[in-house]
């Protein structure tokens, strides 16, 4: 096992190394948000746990903010909500754009180019504004914001498998399962469908790493969420109001949390395109 | 070759009309149809019923919805995107005071990047498989990985706060008058054709922690675009034919191969216009700078319907002029390339 471990990062170099970083880090904020109680001094909502404002110390290791709470248990808590906010936005819209993608490039016709000039037109616009007109219009909310986060990657996924629709349903076997008389739904779920997942996987990753920055972005800019939630963008969007006074430790967590986040899921899909298939990312 | 550069550009612009017409059309109706409205945020939840239907009236917000869309694209046709909801002013008039504050902010911001990017790509590649080549590329994946907004905080705390270096909000000074030199709304322009240089220093001082902000946070991707272009082109043979003339080392990774490498760095650049766009919502909103992004928020709080259309659809523009431009300069800087 050992062997086989480090066989693999020789094989691969760096790549596997950038993959195995990227796991570790996914898996210890993994672990923090499934057992906060564990990691967690304070409740993310304990006022008065001590001074007001204070900087890091023994027992407040990331400080206090400005109600008296523990900055480092609201990290521990706040993993939670984005986790849950960025997996399930990139579940949402990878599988609204994946069955988009199958049929709109398996049945062709003037549906498939509808379809294609809308996806285009949106993957061609600033996701983010489009996730700010959708957040501030839905209100706040957990659902509301993973709604509005994943209409924006839609596109993505589409694009992705409807160009290999095209180029795998003029395949031979396709061709063959035709001649026996497979029904449509048969062939798009039995022959295109597991040819086209596999690629699939390695813009999934990444794409929970921009959901973590997008869904940040919204709480941050104090669109997405109920005061009542635990979250990392709403805890920097409050340290903000303290920065003029050099409170460093309010915005400094929570942000290199978000980007710790991120760059797992990053590092995670960079060695797996890597590893999986080395042009796709040149691409 | 001009003549179909010509055509070429105008079947572009015409390609963009689509586009603009289905964003456009998506962001009618969900503002529409979603909960709340431009009357009720003006007027508050205790209005008299009487107030706000006599309110919608006015705004013809109680026709039906294809009527208004309707109504809505024909005042389109004639370039005309309408009086705000909220306040007492043409929506082209508040898109034209904030529009040059976020170009001329994407503007600085891309060059930063594309310096940055460059530089250092072209640096790792030719330093391949070495600690600086690595070093590189872990600066390329952890600085995508950074929010820009986080990073604007940072830059703010470090030269704004503790070193007090730098200012962390606006575009001039509060003893610039903006009125004695204000023109384009492109401030480092009009204080330079005004030869007003004491107030260009101050904008150039605004700008380097915004533009800063948003260039090092997409230089990333550029560092590797750039390495991955220069490893192909420093493995070609023309390269191997300069070093057999005895042409330095330098010269000909970053002369001979960069000036290569360059060219799919430019269409990168177009594709990567609109990444730029949001990012400078978020570093607007950071840095109180006066431009479209804040524009859009203080907006779509008070649902003000014209206004947030038509920053959709100056952005949706701005987006698509942008990778035509780019696309336009690639013909000619490539001859290959033929529309």
């Amino acid at each position: 096992m050992i062997s086989g471990f480090t066989g693999l990062g020789k094989k691969y170099g760096l790549e596997w190394w950038i993959l195995v970083v990227g796991a570790l880090i996914i898996l210890a904020i993994v672990y923090m948000a499934a057992f906060p109680g564990t990691l967690a001094p304070f409740s993310p909502y304990d006022q008065e746990t001590g001074p007001q404002l204070a900087p890091p110390s023994a027992v407040h290791l990331m400080g206090t903010d400005n109600l008296q709470r523990d900055v480092w248990s609201r990290i521990v808590f706040g993993s939670q909500t984005i986790l849950r906010v960025a997996v399930l936005a990139a579940l949402v819209s990878s599988i609204f754009g994946i069955t988009l993608g199958l049929i709109s490039g398996f049945s062709g016709g003037w549906f498939d180019r509808v379809l294609s000039l809308v996806m285009d037109s949106l993957y061609s616009f600033p996701g983010l504004i489009l996730a700010i007109a959708f957040a501030a219009m839905l209100g706040p909310g957990v659902v509301n914001i993973m709604l509005a986060v994943s209409v924006i990657y839609i596109p993505t996924y589409f694009r992705l498998v409807r160009g290999q629709t095209l180029s795998i349903k003029e395949e031979l076997y396709v061709e063959a399962a035709q001649a026996i008389g497979a029904s449509r739904f048969t062939i798009l779920w039995q022959y295109i469908f597991p040819n086209v997942i596999a690629t699939t996987a390695v813009v999934f990753t990444l794409n929970v790493a921009d959901a973590i920055m997008t869904e940040a972005a919204l709480t941050y800019l104090g669109l997405g969420l109920p005061p009542s939630i635990v979250d990392w963008g709403m805890d920097l969007a409050m340290g903000k109001k303290f920065l003029p006074s050099g409170m460093w430790w309010l915005i400094t967590f929570p942000g290199a949390m978000i980007s710790l986040l991120a760059l797992g899921f990053t590092m995670l899909g960079e060695g797996l395109a890597e590893i999986l298939n080395p042009r796709l990312l040149e691409r | 070759m001009k003549k179909s550069l010509a055509r070429y550009i105008i079947i572009r612009l015409l390609l963009t009309v689509p586009m603009v017409f289905i964003l456009l059309s998506i962001v009618f109706v969900v503002l529409r149809v979603m909960p709340g409205d431009p009357v009720s945020s003006m007027l508050g939840g205790h209005a008299p019923e009487k107030v706000i239907e006599q309110k919608k009236q006015e705004l013809g917000l109680n026709r039906s919805l294809p009527v208004q869309y309707v109504q809505y694209l024909w005042q389109i046709c004639h370039l005309d995107l309408g009086e705000s909801m909220v306040f007492k002013e043409k929506v082209t008039k508040a898109i034209a005071d904030k529009l040059p504050a976020t170009i001329e902010l994407t503007f600085f911001g891309m060059i930063i990047t594309l310096f940055m990017g460059v530089f250092l790509g072209a640096y790792a590649a030719d330093k391949r498989r070495t600690a600086q080549d690595y070093g590189i590329r872990l600066y390329g994946i952890v600085v995508y990985c950074i929010p820009v907004y986080w990073m604007g905080l940072m830059l703010q705390l470090i030269f704004g706060i503790w070193l007090n270096v730098l200012p962390v909000a606006g575009r001039v000074g509060a003893r610039i008058f903006t009125s004695d030199f204000e023109k384009t709304g492109l401030y480092v322009l009009d204080t330079l054709m005004a030869r007003d240089f004491a107030s260009l220093g101050d904008v150039l001082l605004h700008l380097v922690l915004p533009a800063f902000t948003l260039g090092i946070v997409l230089s990333g991707i550029f560092v590797r675009l750039t390495r991955a272009n220069m490893l192909d082109v420093l493995k070609s043979d023309y390269i191997l034919a300069a070093e057999a003339r005895g042409i330095g080392h330098r010269a000909i990774v970053y002369k001979h191969a960069l000036k290569n490498a360059f060219i799919p760095i430019l269409t990168m650049m177009g594709l990567q216009f609109a990444l730029l766009m949001a990012g400078a919502v978020l570093t607007e909103t950071t840095f109180s700078w006066p431009g479209m992004g804040r524009l859009l928020l203080e907006r779509i709080y008070l649902r003000d319907y014209p206004t947030i259309q038509g920053v959709i659809i100056v952005v949706a523009l701005v987006v698509a002029m942008a990778s035509l431009l780019v696309d336009v300069v690639y013909a000619m800087v490539d001859p290959r390339v033929r529309y």
